[in-house]
């Protein structure tokens, strides 16, 4: 225990524990500022290349991240007039929106069933569920190549919309559970003493308090859904039906030739708003994790 | 107890009504409603597929000749015949176990400098979210100029700091590291992206954990006396442990299937030194068209998988403090 | 020389638009049980937390022994602080617990089991210390987070709040823990709470605080006897403080001084106040009498308390005579609330 014994000495610890702090906080810009070079570092990079002329690109001696000639935008006025681009965005676009329609629409009365309605078997089942989450596409896209020819599906978009939520479902309902167990279950007694059955009570006073959670498991599955591509790959091969993630390495990869500007270019559109999008949620997105991981 | 007609019309004129329950209300019925139609789907595509994939595997099938023909287990001993499988079982291993610690720790740092408050904080979020949030085929390909053997950014900077590219430098005379044609530097290639890749969101989810420490204990903890280090490691990681172990479990399942940054970088390569069971899976399966033979590579996984989980979910389980 | 100093504290949050501390002048005595006094937002616990360092004023300074600690992180200052939830860290045995501040000092291991052991039976728990705190009661808790707090042999107690967890019933006794605790110490004790009955029942002096100002400092009898404004007046007392307007001034008379004019003792200057009994209570042998007074100011609702020794029949709708000892009455500046001089009536 520090006794505070003369004024002296009081006074030279409070310079002390001035200047710790002080080192803290320049402590802490620091790693931020690392954290965030680590992370972004490429994508900075991706930016600068993407309006590389070829000459300056192609070149081992040029300094990669500055203009040793003219910026151009012919590359990436190529990655929109020359390839399927804004296809393959729109096509990632609506399957994203869909899977998490799907998504919400079995995944939340699902999470509400076995949150609320104390049936014996409900701590089984989130077991259950767990483990298919277990099963990972790598082991499936085979089987499931099969099913998607059986249905006629082969070669078309929707055949990602069937089968994505195979992937979403299952953490969403995890993790909507947590959020579902976090309201008390006054708010739905009360809703259903002024009059609503069950369904309402649920439908009218618990979705409204699972905003946040239902927030989080929206942006979470688009962004798992953006990325997969074992199945895009395996189920759809016209260029029309593709999603960015399978599309844009095929169109812009012909055999060794690699449209790098283009490729780069394409990177940076598509993170960007994702990240932002992420950004605004973030919050929520954690406290859905908060109450779900350790509790569920 | 029978309702008449009678009863119905007195309670009425209370305004209570005696309908038979409507199913709005059952909750056993409801519950099974409610829950129905995502067991139905989750059965049908992913039960049913995995059923199949068993049957693939214990069978002959190939894209050529799709009749199924029962082979017992010999696809399982053609592919442990193969040393490639237990190249890729050993690399799975090593590139999982790898990947893993140093998410876990750099995910924690992380997550501790999302939590700090400090000016332009916004900005520095999502500069760190980026990794994940970008389509993993996208992100991978810009890796992979970043690495090229002749043109990467990352052995020009090392060429003019003079670490590279002369006699003497510290890093050898020749102009590029291989980052992706040499066996071990591919290894670690692999291993930075994937890590770069997931940190994000393993500290996403750590932060989670760290929020959920009530603000009173790290308060008594320096009033106490307890300085940076031990409250960090006496009092913040073990109440975060529970989180930390669930961050791990499902980075480790992501990664262990993973075969998306393999498959771009190397393409199992050079020489199967960083082929992983999923991509050999894959190149068996599609790339070879030997179904069979892809489908008992990719089955292999899934005990392993199922153990670890068990192991890790009791393990949380007990630590779980109330 | 006080142990715990405050001068002309200010703190302030938002960047400067909550002033949750206003100017606040304090000196603690010597071995006292200080009870910071006050509803919620009041600043009690901003205060509290000032002088235990976690956190720091915009103006002013804490000065603790006499040494100026303004800017001093919390292990520095050599004070103990138990917290509303007690804060005890559940991943760690009571006597993990107890010996936690001790290791953060790097006390050897034998010399930390041995004061923790005396920590402990000096709170009657030491049974309990290979146990878990979720194993532990509400009251059981408590006498851990004050085991934790006494090993330190801090220069002042910080509490904030402990009893509030603690159901109605298990509150009466474990107040008289507290006392006989700190009085057995003579250790100086800070203390904050928003119920007014705790804060009679623990204080040696009483600090009425509201929108982040000191309204009154004094002893219970003090605080309640003589209320430096209507603020105190009204928060200090169960039920409240009776105030009638009355030609710029609110006359005040606690419940308890209002009683049927016969039951007032013969020859005392009284008041009469003409009372119209609206409602009646009977709490714990006391009437509490509802009514309205006229003829003293304003017509006024107030609450009269007859104790169970006043025998005198009341009934509601019924006016009776009642009357106030002159000597009890308490004037106050209707504008501003302060106390103000006796006015002849």
């Amino acid at each position: 225990m520090t006794a505070i014994v003369g004024e002296a000495e009081a006074a030279t610890l409070r310079r002390r524990y001035a200047r710790r702090h002080v080192a803290a906080r320049i402590g802490v810009y620091a790693a931020a500022v690392l954290a965030a070079f680590l992370c972004a570092a490429p994508f900075l990079w991706s930016m600068v290349t993407a309006f590389k002329q070829n000459r300056d690109l192609y070149n081992a001696d040029n300094n990669p991240f500055t203009f040793n000639r003219p910026a151009t935008s012919d590359h990436v006025l190529y990655l929109f007039n020359s390839t399927a681009f804004g296809t393959f965005v729109w096509n990632t676009l609506w399957v994203g929106v869909l899977v998490v329609a799907i998504t919400l629409v079995l995944g939340l009365p699902a999470a509400y069933a076995l949150a609320r309605l104390d049936r014996p078997w409900a701590g089984w089942f989130a077991v259950a569920i767990f483990l298919v989450y277990l099963v990972p596409p790598s082991l499936l896209f085979l089987s499931l190549s099969r099913i998607v020819v059986d249905v006629g599906l082969q070669d078309s978009t929707w055949s990602l919309v069937l089968i994505y939520p195979t992937i979403t479902i299952p953490v969403s309902i995890w993790l909507l559970i947590g959020f579902l167990k976090g309201i008390p279950r006054d708010i739905e007694e009360q809703a259903m003493v002024d009059g609503y059955s069950r369904v309402g009570a649920f439908w009218r006073a618990v979705v409204p308090l699972a905003f946040p959670g239902i927030v989080a498991v929206v942006v979470f599955a688009f962004t798992l859904t953006a990325s997969e591509f074992i199945y895009a790959l395996a189920f759809v091969s016209p260029t029309s039906a593709k999603v960015v993630s399978t599309g844009v390495p095929t169109e812009l990869v012909r055999g060794d030739i690699f449209f790098w500007q283009s490729l780069q270019a394409a990177t940076v559109l598509v993170a960007i708003p994702i990240a932002l999008v992420f950004n605004l949620f973030l919050d929520r997105f954690v406290a859905g994790f908060t109450q779900g991981a350790v509790k569920g | 107890m029978t309702v008449t007609a009678a009863d119905r019309r007195t309670a009425e004129t209370a305004g209570i009504h005696l309908a038979r329950r409507r199913l709005a209300d059952r909750d056993p019925a409801l519950a099974w409603l409610f829950l129905m139609p995502s067991v139905v789907y989750i059965l049908a595509l992913v039960a049913v597929p995995f059923v199949l994939a068993v049957g693939f595997a214990l069978s002959d099938v190939t894209a050529g000749d799709p009749s199924y023909d029962f082979v017992g287990l010999r696809n399982f001993e053609r592919a442990f015949d193969d040393p490639v499988f237990w190249r890729s079982l050993g690399n799975t291993f090593f590139f999982t176990a790898v990947s893993m610690v140093l998410i876990v720790v750099f995910g924690k740092v992380l997550a501790n400098i999302l939590v700090a408050d400090f000016r332009g904080k916004w900005v520095v979020r999502f500069l760190v979210l980026l990794p994940w949030t970008t389509p993993v085929t996208l992100g991978a390909i810009a890796w992979l100029w970043l690495l090229d053997s002749i043109f990467s950014p990352i052995d020009w900077v090392l060429r003019e700091l003079g670490l590279l590219g002369r006699p003497g430098a510290l890093l050898g005379a020749e102009s590029n590291l291989f980052w992706l044609g040499e066996p071990n530097l591919a290894m670690g290639s692999v291993i930075a992206v994937h890590v770069w890749r997931l940190t994000p969101l393993a500290a996403v989810i750590m932060v989670a954990g760290l929020v959920a420490i009530p603000r009173d204990l790290d308060e008594a903890a320096r009033v106490d006396g307890a300085g940076w280090w031990r409250r960090m490691f006496e009092v913040t990681i073990p109440l975060t442990l529970p989180v930390i172990a669930v961050a791990a479990l499902f980075g480790a399942i992501f990664t262990f299937t993973d075969m998306a940054v393999v498959d771009v970088l190397t393409n199992g390569g050079p020489n199967n030194a960083t082929q992983v069971l999923t991509s050999w899976a894959f190149f068996r399966g599609i790339d070879g068209g030997d179904v069979g033979q892809g489908a008992a590579i990719a089955l292999f996984l899934f005990p392993l998988l199922l153990a670890a989980a068990i192991a890790i979910l009791r393990a949380v389980r007990r630590m779980e403090v109330g | 020389m006080a142990v715990v100093e405050l001068r002309q504290l200010v703190k302030e949050f938002d960047a400067g638009r909550v002033r949750a501390v206003d100017g606040v002048d304090l000196a603690t005595e010597e071995g006292e049980y200080l009870v910071l006094l006050g509803p919620s937002g009041c600043g009690k616990t901003t205060l509290l937390r000032t002088v235990a360092g976690l956190e720091e004023p915009t103006s002013g300074d804490v000065l603790i022994d006499g040494h100026v600690v303004t800017g001093l992180p919390p292990r520095a200052r050599k004070v103990a602080m138990v917290f509303q939830s007690y804060a005890l860290y559940p991943h760690k045995t009571v006597l993990g617990n107890i010996v936690f501040p001790l290791r953060a000092v790097g006390m050897k291991r034998t010399e930390r089991e041995r004061k923790a052991r005396w920590a402990a039976e000096l709170l009657g728990i030491a049974h309990l210390l290979a146990r878990k705190p979720r194993q532990l009661s509400g009251g059981e808790r408590q006498r851990v987070a004050l085991a934790r707090a006494l090993v330190r042999e801090p220069l002042v107690f910080l509490l904030d709040e402990p009893l509030s967890n603690l159901d109605a019933k298990l509150r009466t006794s474990a107040r008289d823990e507290l006392k006989t605790f700190q009085q057995g110490l003579g250790s100086t004790t800070i203390y904050v709470t928003h119920d007014q009955v705790e804060a009679m029942g623990l204080g040696d002096r009483i600090a009425v605080l509201s929108d982040g100002r000191v309204r009154q400092l004094g002893r219970p009898t003090d605080v309640y006897d003589d209320p430096a404004d209507t603020f105190v007046a009204r928060f200090i007392g169960s039920p409240p403080m009776n105030l009638v307007a009355r030609d710029g001034h609110l006359v005040g008379f606690r419940p308890e001084h209002l009683l049927p004019q016969e039951a007032l003792p013969a020859g005392a200057g009284r008041e009469t106040v003409p009372f119209t009994v609206d409602r009646i209570e009977y709490l714990s042998g006391d009437r509490h009498v509802y009514g309205t007074v006229s003829g003293l100011g304003e017509e006024t609702r107030v609450v009269a308390r007859l104790p169970a020794t006043v025998g005198t029949p009341i009934a509601a709708g019924q006016s009776y005579d009642f009357a106030v000892i002159r000597e009890r009455l308490r004037f106050f500046d209707a504008q501003n609330g302060q106390r103000t001089e006796a006015v002849r009536l």
